[in-house]
């Protein structure tokens, strides 16, 4: 079956109407090659997304979809996969909906470890709403709602998935399509909770963090002698300050096991009896 | 009214009072009795007043009493607290050699039995089953037959081994005992013990099992009192079943888990309480427009904010019928009774996948904490019915795409009801939002299709409105002069209510609602009626607004807001001081 799927079977209709040049163009493009890699199909697999630019993903992509409340597109994502684990699960979110709103999910999805993958398109500003400061906005970023920056530091996500306890964290670059596909699709086959955080530039209201500074600034881990199962290591990766910024699969737990899997969940749960089950009147006994 | 014995055990919070109440509430439902129970406790782990009463009779009680019978009192606080249910006559047993209870006064007229609880339990095997001792005593006081508390006992402490369950056995015979011995005073109860089986449960135990007959697989929450308990139920008995329960990080997340479960095809459900409630809001709205079947559950405590969290109120209506900006389609559905609680939860998840729309089940804390006994065969699972509404599979699926071979999740179908494919299901690949959308479930800013998904959604209220029934519980005289209607936990005391007032000579015919939306018209029997009252626990009168709005006529109200529930006999008083006025007008 995976031969036979294409990843255009994943492109809706319709057009995006991101604008000319947005990052998220290609990190989707590398979600939908990555999905289409692992030999998923539309009809099996869900993608959830939050609001924001980014959210608008659900709609330009083809498989069952819901693009949800702002920040709330984690806890749908779990529920989804737990009453279905036969799905390949994907939730797509932006740094506003994944590290502002939604900042409380993101730390208790790491730690839930349910066999699913998030991506992250980190532009470093709120885009949809014309240019304000996000949550991984650079403390001296001047926006209409931050004149004088922000006068706080920006989150480090992949430091808070670490400490969360996650059993995977990437990060890729929207522009470098080849190596963004693979790292997604690494996400898609951990057996765990696949965390990417995807530089995806907004090229009409961030001239700081863009396509010209991560192509200079990213170091790709692939590159260099970095074990991504090395804790320490990738530890040091995350929290290095400064104007290196790292791509590549940062730290990988092998020996993940998915919660799902600690819990005994199996087949979906949509199938149940036409009356109440056969042994119910066990649970009635129960209180004489 | 029934034949009753009042009962209680008071104490401080980790006393043992909840467990201690539930051995003695088991013992009298093995004894073919049946048993109605109440609450009074604090929102807190260790330290202040609780208490757990016990009304039991061999007819069937449905509320509790402004009497108390006999007292266990473990502190003298206790005996402060309930004085005004004490009477002449009350049998109080305490423990005069405990510190705190040495200087302790008897109120005058009341039988006072000095048990040395602490001391009996040391003889039995250890001071921790003084409650037990005490159990014993209230035995020999009732004249119950000790034997019936040994299988109660066994239920509660046989998993810690049979040498537990025999000390404490021992234990209830030393109190027995030593009542029988030290005591000259002839008490007048004799609890009758009669063949019927009951099961002994409460609202949150009765909508938990209610969703598992009813198949739902999925339930994600968060603990807040008094709805935790349908979640500890689940746990534990859903995995059998082969669902899940999953503890979010807040009620925002239990809600959208919930919804991602029933987007699965999942039947699913959350139960919170107000603020709880007040967080989900935000995400029903889009349960509603991307038509999700969902089952919300807010077991109703006093608000407003955090409010009085252990203390009874029916303030949620409103919420529960407006909340979340925007015009949302719902069904809001409240049980009764606790074995109402049951059927209205295998109602509420056939209404949410029927109609693709989310489901308020709305029940309260009186319900919530109430152990009450029943028939077995008020739960009778051969008499569930699971409908699944319009779930297309393979083979369906094709005649629900378009042109260019799209599946039309909402469809604009003359009942308002679109095909539903599970994920997974070949060819329905499809996408919903909560943004308005189109058929696809794309999202659309068109005039025309926005009128169109708007009145698709709400036609599927209309045509439940047609296809269901809405009816009230009606009890009493059909023909009375004075109607009575109310919501919720209420029922009981009413009912109770009606027979103190018809000793007075007072008919009443009583409507108890359990459909609040779609709600049945009560114009008619309104009209009918001379006097129309409306009973409910909150300060407002939040039912009595909805029935004059509806019926363009004004009602009388009672209400209550003290935190506890109605009481059959101070409701008959008041339901008295109503009609009073009139009569002496006539």
């Amino acid at each position: 079956m995976s031969s036979e799927i294409r990843f255009t079977d994943f492109k809706s209709d319709k057009q995006p109407t991101w604008c000319p040049g947005c990052g998220d163009f290609g990190t989707m493009n590398g979600m939908m090659k990555a999905l289409a890699e692992t030999g998923n199909s539309p009809d099996e697999t869900f993608i959830v997304a939050g609001i924001g630019c980014s959210g608008k993903i659900g709609t330009y992509m083809h498989s069952y979809a819901l693009h949800g409340v702002h920040g709330r597109a984690l806890p749908v994502g779990i529920g989804v996969k737990l009453a279905n684990p036969d799905l390949e699960v994907m939730v797509a979110g932006g740094d506003g909906d994944g590290y502002s709103i939604g900042a409380g999910h993101f730390v208790h999805a790491v730690r839930r470890n349910v066999d699913m993958s998030y991506v992250v398109m980190d532009n470093r500003i709120y885009g949809l709403t014309k240019g304000q400061a996000s949550p991984t906005s650079r403390e001296d970023f001047e926006t209409s709602t931050s004149p004088e920056g922000t006068h706080m530091p920006p989150v480090n996500p992949l430091a808070l998935a670490f400490s969360a306890g996650a059993t995977f964290i990437a990060q890729s670059f929207s522009s470098d399509s080849q190596r963004h596909t693979e790292i997604v699709q690494a996400a898609i086959e951990h057996d765990g909770f696949g965390f990417v955080n995807v530089y995806s530039p907004c090229v009409t209201f961030n001239d700081v963090d863009t396509y010209d500074y991560f192509r200079d600034s990213l170091v790709d881990l692939g590159e260099t002698d970095h074990d991504p199962t090395d804790a320490s290591a990738a530890k040091e990766k995350i929290l290095e300050g400064g104007e290196t910024e790292y791509a590549g699969i940062i730290y990988q737990d092998e020996g993940s096991v998915p919660f799902e899997a600690q819990e005994g969940i199996e087949g979906p749960m949509h199938e149940i009896p036409e009356g109440a089950p056969p042994d119910a009147t066990d649970l009635v006994r129960e209180f004489y | 009214m029934p034949e009753d014995l009042n009962w209680a055990i008071g104490g401080e919070a980790g006393d043992g009072i909840d467990s201690t109440g539930k051995i003695f509430a088991q013992a009298l439902s093995r004894a073919g009795r049946h048993v109605y129970t109440s609450k009074d406790f604090a929102s807190r782990i260790r330290g202040g007043y609780t208490a757990y009463k016990v009304r039991t009779s061999v007819d069937r009680v449905e509320s509790v009493v402004d009497r108390l019978d006999i007292l266990i009192a473990l502190t003298e606080r206790t005996i402060d607290e309930n004085l005004a249910e004490l009477h002449e006559g009350s049998v109080i047993i305490y423990d005069g050699e405990r510190t705190t209870m040495q200087d302790v006064e008897i109120p005058e007229g009341m039988v006072g039995l000095d048990v040395p609880l602490k001391g009996l339990a040391e003889d039995a095997g250890g001071a921790i089953m003084r409650n037990v001792v005490a159990l014993g005593a209230a035995c020999a006081v009732a004249d119950f037959p000790i034997e019936n508390l040994d299988e109660s006992l066994e239920k509660h402490f046989g998993d810690k081994g049979q040498a537990i369950v025999e000390n404490n056995e021992e234990a209830a015979r030393l109190g027995q005992e030593y009542v029988e011995e030290e005591f000259e005073h002839a008490f007048d109860y004799d609890l009758e013990c009669t063949d019927a089986d009951y099961v002994l449960l409460n609202g949150d135990q009765a909508i938990g099992m209610g969703a598992i007959a009813a198949g739902c697989r999925f339930y994600a929450g968060y603990p807040i009192t008094p709805a935790t308990e349908v979640m500890e139920y689940l746990t534990g008995r859903i995995d059998e079943y082969g669902g899940t329960v999953v503890q979010a990080e807040d009620e925002l997340a239990a809600i959208n888990l919930a919804l991602g479960a029933a987007r699965s095809g999942a039947r699913s459900m959350t139960a919170t309480s107000g603020p709880g409630i007040d967080l989900m809001t935000e995400t029903f709205g889009l349960v509603a427009t991307s038509e999700t079947p969902l089952v919300i559950c807010d077991v109703m405590r006093s608000g407003p904010s955090t409010g009085m969290p252990t203390k009874q109120e029916q303030g949620d209506l409103n919420m529960t019928l407006y909340g979340g900006h925007g015009e949302i389609p719902r069904f809001v559905v409240a049980p009764t009774t606790v074995a109402e609680c049951f059927w209205k939860t295998v109602e509420a998840f056939n209404l949410a996948e029927k109609y693709q729309t989310p489901v308020f089940l709305v029940s309260d804390l009186a319900l919530a904490v109430t152990e009450q006994t029943f028939p077995p065969e008020a739960f009778d699972m051969d008499a569930v019915e699971v409908d699944r509404g319009k779930v297309v599979d393979e083979g369906e699926v094709e005649e629900w795409l378009d042109d260019q071979g799209r599946f039309r999740a909402h469809a604009a179908t003359d009942d308002g009801v679109s095909p539903r494919a599970f994920p997974g299901t070949p060819d329905g690949a499809h996408m919903t939002t909560g943004l308005e959308h189109d058929e696809l479930g794309r999202r659309t800013e068109d005039t025309d299709v926005r009128v169109q998904q708007v009145d698709k959604r709400n036609r599927k209220v209309e045509t439940a409105k047609a296809e269901e029934e809405w009816d009230y519980r009606e009890f009493g005289d059909p023909a009375a002069d004075t109607l009575v209607i109310s919501w919720g936990s209420n029922e009981g005391a009413i009912r109770e209510g009606m027979g103190l007032l018809s000793e007075e000579g007072i008919d009443v015919r009583f409507i108890s609602v359990p459909y609040l939306f779609p709600r049945p018209d009560l114009t008619e029997e309104i009209r009918d009626a001379e006097t129309t009252i409306v009973v409910e626990c909150n300060a407002t009168g939040q039912l009595a607004d909805l029935i004059e709005h509806d019926v363009l006529e004004r009602v009388e109200r009672i209400n209550k807001y003290t935190g506890v529930r109605f009481k059959a006999d101070e409701l008959a008083a008041e339901i008295e001081a109503v009609l009073e006025p009139e009569e002496v007008q006539a």
